[in-house]
């Protein structure tokens, strides 16, 4: 048999039910990568004991015929969700030492479903970030490299870039991760794997530490379209523990895919091909394009006029709310305490050790947007400019099925690139913010490599709770990609 | 009745309009499912919620939400159908999540208004501009520790309603009386148990005055948190007199939030301008619109209770009492229920003085309550039939009601037991005169001389030698005849 952290997890479904495999060897081949990958930085904690025994129990309820759908899949959880009796950070030195005694929405049905948690995995502090450098916890390096540079240390794209660097390199066979303006797809376009950030209100935030509550949204990140659909399927549900969780049914996306996509008509945004746009970035973008074209379905130019105003809308919102969200982190009740003369002392001395410098410009830009007399020039237009960006892509579904686009204007990048100027950084979610604005589902799955090597991204955007066309769109987008170049880490693992 | 300030300059009018906060009557919190039992052991009654974990999020309790809007109709208020809450930002210790949970620009309930009793007899509308619905925030406790504060989480995430009326009062008494109506309407929708002394019930009170016969707003200050309709009364009475002070002596008033003594009986500043806070109101975006089904209210509605001003007019205009009585009976509706009960096939007058003199006297004595009486409703109905049928004189049944407080027995066999039944036979009754007449002839002879005083004396002994069982009404007319003759 081969390497079993190569293996996509339907396979790894198939070898468990056929007895080819245990869960306890499956994990343990997962052990062992993790620990050999240990200079990417991927995880935070790494819970080694707890997946075997997790793995153990797995393989007495299959013996049994009791096995979840996902039963004995080991997966890395974003440390930003909160699991029961292991640290939850959030990359932040704040809540460095916090162990949650409960369990995210979301990690709880994954453990429903049979899954093993091989541990907790690293992001930019709070999730605020995209290339995760702003972690307390030390950056994490992308297991793809240059050709032309095998020495230069990439990012691996952020915020879920722990996530992102472990599902590529093989040391977990899917992850979790979290989006609020790209840091699902970003990330797993940076490292050449498939994300998903499924409608907002398709996964409960209940137990998801919160950056910017109506935007953030957790979803799956695994090397296949199918894996996606499969963890996701497995992820999603209504909660009532989260107001804004969809009262909805999931469906199995897996039936979705390898369905035709004869006749859809796919969006192609003018707005999203700027001057200057990388010839690579665009030519994917073509190529994506073509493919679709062969299997069937039918190009339409669209118009999503509101774009230009997304990000700055995006860095008006996603800050008012995180001021506000993270202001619960005041050394009184858990996690870091600075101790100080008066309570407000203690809070000053705290919140300066606690938080990192991107969190304290955000909670800083955030506290001025609201703040009385500004409040209607920044916080009231960007929800304007919010719904227009809504109206703009629910527009655009009255005439096609699905929209292309680039995952990110570049290939990843140096680690200490791009941190001069912030904005330079915030650039990087340009194509994945109107999404995230609108609450639409998007998905970001490997089309090919630069010339230098490195993954590229397309992202595939779809009408609210429609995931089952995206994941159609990404199965035959990825069958025409047939994208099989591997990091090097993954070439060189299990031998 | 106006109240004025007779100032050195003129006489000044008072501008007065309080925001009261009720806590909604529920098993669980605003937000959570933690319980909200008073005077439990502190922090032994707080979610993950209330205490502002990573990740926890706010699911609206839809009894809070039911409860506001029954307390909004009976405000004959607006509901509004689509409500917004909106997260009021601010640190402190005992706020666990660092901002409130509240409603600003879209509360759940709109314009209404309440009918206030003055002493004199008259009544006055009196606006509600709103009502909305918030979280209660947790105590620091700072005399526990020589040098640290403690906090009980308790109360953090209980269910307010803030009630702001609009700014319609003119004297502490009007205040007072506020205070007073709208906490007898909040305990007979059974929407808070207007608990002062438990901090169920608060009042912020803001307070300007103008110089009399103008029809400007001045600046006004809010004094906060008072927790007895009496110290409202003294806040806003100390509080406008230095506003007058200040403006006579050519001083102007910042606008501030204030604190009132009750020991010394003054407000003093309460923030400095330093810490003058900026609350940055934005909605709180782990929370839908709160949108209510027009059936659902229209349920609430049929459900309400006769409320205390219609049940006033039904006693006035059904039982023939004055107004003054009707009000002090519908104060709470376990009394009015009492009453009712008395009342019922019986002399409604009567009924009312029994009432409202020997039992709710008697409820002072005892430190007991209407809920809990030591006198039941029917037996006082008995005591009231006895006097009807002329078994009882009115001063019998004085001593027949003191001995059920003492035994709880009915006052049938009382009046068995002890024999305390009233004499009415004629016979009985003149042998006790003539007794008494044989005994002092001397001031027979003066009352038939012309001196009519000393009948009162001769009624005392006769009841004396009765024992107090004589019919009085008998005996003055049969000692009349006697003396006559």
């Amino acid at each position: 048999m081969s390497d079993p952290t190569t293996l996509g997890i339907a396979d790894a479904l198939r070898l468990l039910a056929d007895g080819e495999i245990s869960a306890v060897e499956l994990t343990r081949a997962h052990i062992e990568r993790m620990e050999a990958g240990r200079a990417l930085n991927a995880f935070i904690t790494e819970t080694p004991d707890l997946a075997l025994a997790q793995a153990k129990e797995s393989d007495t309820r299959r013996t049994r015929g009791e096995e979840g759908r996902l039963d004995g899949i080991p997966l890395g959880i974003k440390d930003l969700f909160c699991t029961e009796g292991v640290q939850t950070s959030a990359a932040s030195a704040i809540l460095k030492g916090f162990v949650p005694p409960y369990e995210s929405t979301v990690t709880a049905n994954l453990k429903a479903a049979g899954t093993v948690m091989l541990g907790k995995l690293n992001l930019d502090e709070f999730a605020m970030g995209s290339a995760n450098v702003t972690s307390h916890f030390g950056p994490v390096e992308n297991p793809w490299k240059r050709r032309s540079d095998k020495n230069a240390k990439l990012v691996p794209g952020g915020s879920s870039g722990g996530s992102a660097a472990a599902v590529a390199s093989g040391l977990c066979m899917g992850a979790t991760g979290t989006d609020t303006g790209g840091s699902i797809r970003q990330p797993a376009s940076f490292c050449g794997i498939v994300g998903i950030k499924p409608t907002y209100g398709r996964c409960s935030r209940f137990g998801v530490v919160a950056f910017a509550s109506s935007l953030d949204q957790p979803g799956p990140m695994a090397r296949s379209v199918e894996d996606c659909a499969l963890l996701l399927g497995a992820m999603a549900g209504h909660d009532s523990k989260d107001s804004t969780s969809a009262p909805m049914a999931v469906p199995d996306f897996t039936k979705a895919l390898g369905g035709s996509v004869k006749g859809l008509k796919v969006g192609i945004p003018t707005e999203y091909r700027p001057d200057g746009l990388n010839a690579e970035v665009a030519a994917i973008w073509d190529r994506g394009v073509e493919w679709l074209k062969e299997a069937g379905a039918e190009p339409v130019s669209i118009s999503l006029p509101a774009t230009r105003y997304a990000l700055p809308a995006y860095y008006i919102i996603a800050p008012a709310e995180c001021s506000s969200n993270l202001a619960r982190y005041d050394g009184v009740r858990f996690g870091l305490r600075v101790e100080g003369a008066t309570l407000d002392d203690l809070y000053r001395e705290t919140r300066a050790a606690g938080f990192g410098a991107e969190v304290r410009r955000r909670i800083l830009i955030g506290t001025y947007v609201l703040s009385a007399g500004y409040y209607d020039a920044y916080y009231n237009k960007a929800q304007k400019v919010r719904r227009l960006i809504a109206d703009d892509f629910a527009r655009a579904f009255q005439n096609v099925d699905v929209i292309l686009t680039p995952t990110a204007p570049s290939a990843a990048f140096g680690i200490g690139e791009k941190s001069d100027d912030p904005v330079t950084m915030w650039l990087n979610d340009i194509f994945t913010i109107p999404a995230s604005l609108a609450g639409l589902p998007g998905l970001s799955l490997p089309a090919g490599l630069n010339q230098d090597g490195l993954p590229l991204g397309l992202q595939l955007i779809g009408r609210p709770f429609d995931e089952e066309t995206v994941f159609r769109v990404a199965a035959a987008m990825e069958k025409a990609a047939d994208f099989t170049a591997k990091p090097d880490l993954f070439a060189a693992g299990g031998a | 009745m106006t109240y004025l300030i007779e100032g050195e300059t003129g006489e000044w009018e008072l501008v007065i309009g309080l925001e009261v906060h009720a806590q909604v009557v529920s098993n669980a919190k605003l937000f959570s499912g933690a319980a909200t039992r008073f005077g439990a052991e502190p922090n032994s009654q707080v979610s993950f919620i209330d205490a502002g974990f990573p990740g926890m999020l706010p699911v609206i309790n839809r009894v809070c939400v039911e409860q506001a809007v029954r307390t909004g109709l009976g405000l004959k208020a607006k509901i509004n159908l689509t409500s917004v809450f909106a997260r009021k930002n601010y640190f402190y210790a005992d706020l666990p999540q660092g901002y409130q949970i509240s409603q600003y620009e879209q509360p759940i309930v709109g314009n209404g208004t309440l009918t206030i009793d003055l002493a004199d007899g008259t009544s006055k509308v009196i606006g509600i501009e709103r009502l909305h619905l918030e979280q209660d925030a947790g105590k620091s406790m700072h005399d526990q520790h020589p040098t640290r504060s403690y906090i009980d989480l308790n109360r953090s995430g209980v269910a307010l309603m803030e009630i702001v009326s609009k700014p319609d009062l003119r004297s502490p008494e009007e205040a007072g009386a506020y205070i007073a109506k709208l906490r007898s309407i909040l305990r007979y929708l059974g929407t808070c148990d207007g608990n002062m002394q438990e901090g169920s019930l608060r009042c912020d009170a803001n307070v300007s005055v103008r110089p009399k016969g103008s029809d400007e707003l001045r600046t006004r200050c809010e004094i906060k948190n008072v927790n007895s309709i009496r110290f409202v009364q003294q806040a806003i009475e100390y509080e406008a007199r230095r506003h007058v002070e200040v403006y006579e002596s050519g001083g102007t008033i910042d606008q501030e939030t204030r604190l009132f003594d009750s020991s010394k009986g003054e407000t003093r500043s309460m923030r400095s301008k330093e810490h003058a806070h900026d609350y940055r109101y934005f909605p709180d975006p782990d929370l839908l619109p709160l949108v209510l089904d027009p059936a659902m209210v229209e349920e609430i509605g049929r459900s309400l209770p006769e409320l205390p001003d219609e049940k006033k007019d039904r006693f006035v205009h059904e039982y023939g009492l004055s107004a003054y009585d009707a009000g002090v009976l519908v104060a709470e509706q376990a009394s009015a229920d009492f009453f009712e009960t008395v009342a019922k096939g019986r002399d409604s007058k009567l009924a009312a003085n029994w009432v409202m003199g020997d039992f709710f006297g008697a409820l002072n004595a005892t430190g007991r309550t209407v809920e809990d009486p030591p006198v039941s409703a029917a037996d006082l109905g008995a005591l009231i039939d006895l006097i009807k049928d002329g078994t009882l004189s009115g001063r019998l049944a004085k001593d027949v009601f003191a001995l059920m407080l003492e035994t709880g027995k009915a006052p049938a066999v009382l009046v068995e037991e002890k024999g305390l039944r009233q004499v009415t036979d004629t016979s009985a009754i003149e042998a006790a005169i003539d007794q008494v007449m044989a005994a002092n002839p001397d001031k027979v002879a003066e009352i038939k001389g012309g001196k009519d005083k000393l009948m009162g004396w001769f009624v005392g002994q006769v009841m004396k030698a009765t024992q107090g069982k004589a019919n009085p009404a008998m005996v003055n007319e049969l000692l009349a005849n006697k003396m006559k003759d």
